[in-house]
């Protein structure tokens, strides 16, 4: 069984604005029938102030497809379509308290029968190129068509690699072998061979070209972006010190001493990499006090 | 047959796994304490359990009817099983590159052949019809020197369809060929008697019958080549190393020999249940209808799809009303794609999501039956309710069309 919130049950089992609105003038149909997951979104818009009035879903899905629409609804009743478009996928699990990472795509659906709804509203067709493929990291939800594009544009080799661009297999690691198959199938086309020996090369990226004050309010501000996260597990992070491409930041609260401190590292990392565009290292403070020692 | 209640709830997902049944509990329970002996060992402490052991190969052996109890391997699960007769006939006959399975086995036998394909072995996919049958003619085709092995199984788990595998058998015996049948969920069902037919190797899987969870038999016919998966001991005769799970072994003979003895209550009222069940929710709820073969198949299995509507909603919903069953829909697995069964018989993707497995065993009662026919209705209706598909008493019009939404 899956490890549904009491939300996403609640959500299910009583689900709020269930059937179509009438006289909708914006519908919304997304999702795939090969995946089970289907839903049509009608809303209800004030052509004056673009308030959306009343939101209605149908969906042809499982427990946690009904509830993330019925959460859309709610969550978009009332917002003007412009403050709804904002509404991110994360938005919606949030306000059911999590999705198992198999079940995001519901949130996902979710996001894409609105952008639909409001293409439709204007008279503008909504086309989405969205592919996804089998689910292979389920610690960080990363699926095949994911890991296959970034392999391809980045020419990426090595597991650490993937890990590195995608989050992949930063987890438990079971994944690793379905890595290695995707790399040597993808090396494969170029006539190449997957060596299991080969050394990771550095996230070749621009330098972000920001003043060291400036510099240090991004970092502030990425780790803000993430730390909601954190909070919901009952921890936080903490900026200590800025020393080039290392950044030693201070676990607290339940991220302190847990065991899944390093992945939680590794997700950081990545964020900040990829906000500040260069290659970064983030350390815990306790190095940054063992290396202290060491120099001393 | 006694109908005790499972805890609370109506269990009907009894392909999944079963109750053990009371009596080899207790059977079994000596086997942790007092009877803690290594079954190998000289003295008193091991000598009772080696003795035991041998007990539990004869029930397994009469259940089966295998000709010698020295062809009933102890194994860890059907999966062990499976695996170890696939790869035993592989690497004794390094000159036989390839194998002939259906599209619609368990993962158990799918996923190591796809394996084997990325090793170079070429795999042979039998198709099955709408009703979930095999063309014997394709099969017969296929048969050569070149194949290892045939592995086939004896009863699908999602339809309870039966393939004919005796008949298999004796084709892939005229033309030399090694035959094993995956028969987790036929035995104890169906009466099988192995010494009169051409089947080498077949898996069992206690936890489908009544015996726990963590215990399995491959029969092996006398004089089939064989080479372990496991090497290390003696135990099994050297063909599956490893200190016997004696109490699990001393259970599954004692289900064997109560399977043995249920075999005509499975036939008979397990199959009137079944029965009742499926048409009772025929009659009463509109456009659903039983996947499979329905004349030839399991006494204890129903699948029934339900169109516009999706599997995992309508599990979450029984099961808030205590009644535990399956389903091939993609949400319920993790995958992508609805059951690879269901899509093998062509099932169209609105009514393939939403085909539910109900399983029965001789532990369920007509009172659950009749409890579960009254559940489902309302069930439905509500779902097809938030179905874009569904517009008052009926689909809308022209389904297909009226809603095709793009893919997101």
């Amino acid at each position: 069984m899956w490890d549904y919130s009491e939300k996403v049950q609640e959500h299910f089992f009583s689900p709020r604005n269930a059937g179509a609105v009438d006289n909708a003038n914006a519908i919304g149909d997304v999702g795939s029938l090969s995946c089970g997951d289907a839903l049509r979104l009608t809303l209800k818009v004030d052509p004056d102030s673009e308030v959306i009035l009343d939101a209605g879903f149908q969906t042809f899905g499982c427990g946690s497809a009904i509830a993330s629409s019925s959460a859309l609804t709610e969550i978009i009743k009332g917002m003007k379509i412009d403050d709804a478009l904002s509404v991110s996928n994360q938005d919606i699990a949030d306000y059911l308290d999590g999705l198992p990472p198999e079940k995001m795509h519901c949130s996902v659906m979710g996001r894409e029968a609105l952008q639909a709804a409001v293409a439709n509203y204007r008279g503008e067709e909504w086309k989405d190129d969205h592919e996804e493929g089998a689910l292979i990291c389920k610690c960080f939800a990363i699926d095949e068509v994911m890991i296959e594009e970034t392999v391809r544009a980045n020419g990426l080799r090595t597991v650490e690699e993937v890990t590195n661009y995608t989050k992949a297999g930063g987890g438990c690691s079971a994944c690793h072998e379905g890595i290695e198959e995707i790399l040597t199938r993808i090396l494969a086309e170029k006539g190449e061979a997957f060596d299991p020996n080969a050394v990771a090369g550095e996230i070749k990226k621009p330098k972000s070209g920001l003043t060291n004050l400036q510099r240090m309010k991004r970092i502030e501000e990425l780790l803000g972006e993430i730390r909601p996260n954190l909070q919901r597990d009952h921890g936080d992070v903490e900026l200590v010190e800025v020393d080039g491409k290392y950044i030693y930041v201070k676990m607290i609260g339940a991220c302190a001493g847990c065991q899944m401190a390093a992945t939680t590292l590794g997700g950081i990392q990545q964020h900040l990499a990829e906000g500040l565009g260069e290659f970064i290292q983030v350390l815990p403070a306790e190095e940054l006090a063992r290396r202290a020692a060491m120099e001393a | 047959m006694s109908g005790k209640e499972i805890s609370e709830g109506i269990y009907l997902d009894n392909n999944a796994t079963t109750m053990v049944a009371p009596e080899v509990v207790s059977e079994m329970l000596p086997y942790f304490t007092e009877q803690f002996g290594n079954p190998s060992s000289l003295h008193q402490f091991g000598d009772k359990v080696g003795r035991a052991l041998k007990k539990a190969r004869k029930q397994a052996q009469t259940l089966l009817g295998a000709q010698y109890d020295s062809e009933i391997i102890f194994t860890s699960c059907g999966t062990e099983s499976d695996s170890t007769a696939i790869l035993s006939a592989l690497k004794a006959q390094p000159d036989r590159k390839e194998i002939i399975t259906t599209v619609v086995e368990h993962p158990a036998v799918l996923t190591l052949c796809e394996h084997l394909e990325k090793e170079g072995y070429k795999v042979h996919y039998l198709k099955v019809d709408s009703r979930g049958r095999l063309d014997i003619q394709e099969y017969y085709k296929l048969l050569s020197d070149n194949v290892a092995i045939v592995s086939i199984m004896w009863a699908n788990n999602e339809s309870g369809t039966l393939f004919p595998v005796e008949e298999m058998a004796e084709l892939a015996r005229q033309a030399g060929v090694l035959f094993h049948t995956d028969a987790v969920q036929a035995v104890g069902k169906l009466p099988i008697n192995l010494k009169e037919t051409c089947i080498d190797m077949l898996s069992l899987s206690g936890h489908k019958l009544h015996a726990p969870k963590g215990i399995g038999v491959l029969y092996l016919r006398r004089g089939v080549r064989f080479r372990p998966l496991l090497r290390g001991g003696h135990q099994e005769r050297g063909r599956r190393a490893g200190t016997e799970n004696a109490a699990s072994i001393v259970a599954l003979g004692k289900a064997c020999e109560m399977a043995m003895e249920a075999m005509e209550y499975e036939k008979s009222s397990v199959k009137a249940m079944r029965d009742r069940l499926e048409q009772g929710i025929l009659e009463k709820v509109s456009h659903c209808f039983v996947t499979g073969d329905p004349n030839n198949r399991l006494p204890n299995t129903c699948n029934i799809a339900f169109e516009y509507i999706e599997g995992e909603a309508i599990l979450l919903l029984l099961n808030k009303m205590g009644i535990a069953a399956s389903s091939g829909s993609a949400c319920t697995s993790g995958s992508l794609e609805p059951s690879h069964v269901m899509r093998a018989m062509d099932i169209p993707f609105t009514a393939a999501h939403g085909s539910v497995r109900l399983s029965l065993s001789r532990y369920n009662t007509m009172k659950e039956i009749e409890r579960v026919i009254d559940a489902m209705p309302p069930i439905v209706a509500q779902l097809r309710q938030l179905s874009p598909y569904w517009s008052g008493d009926g689909p809308v019009e022209e389904p297909e069309k009226a809603f095709a939404p793009s893919y997101a």
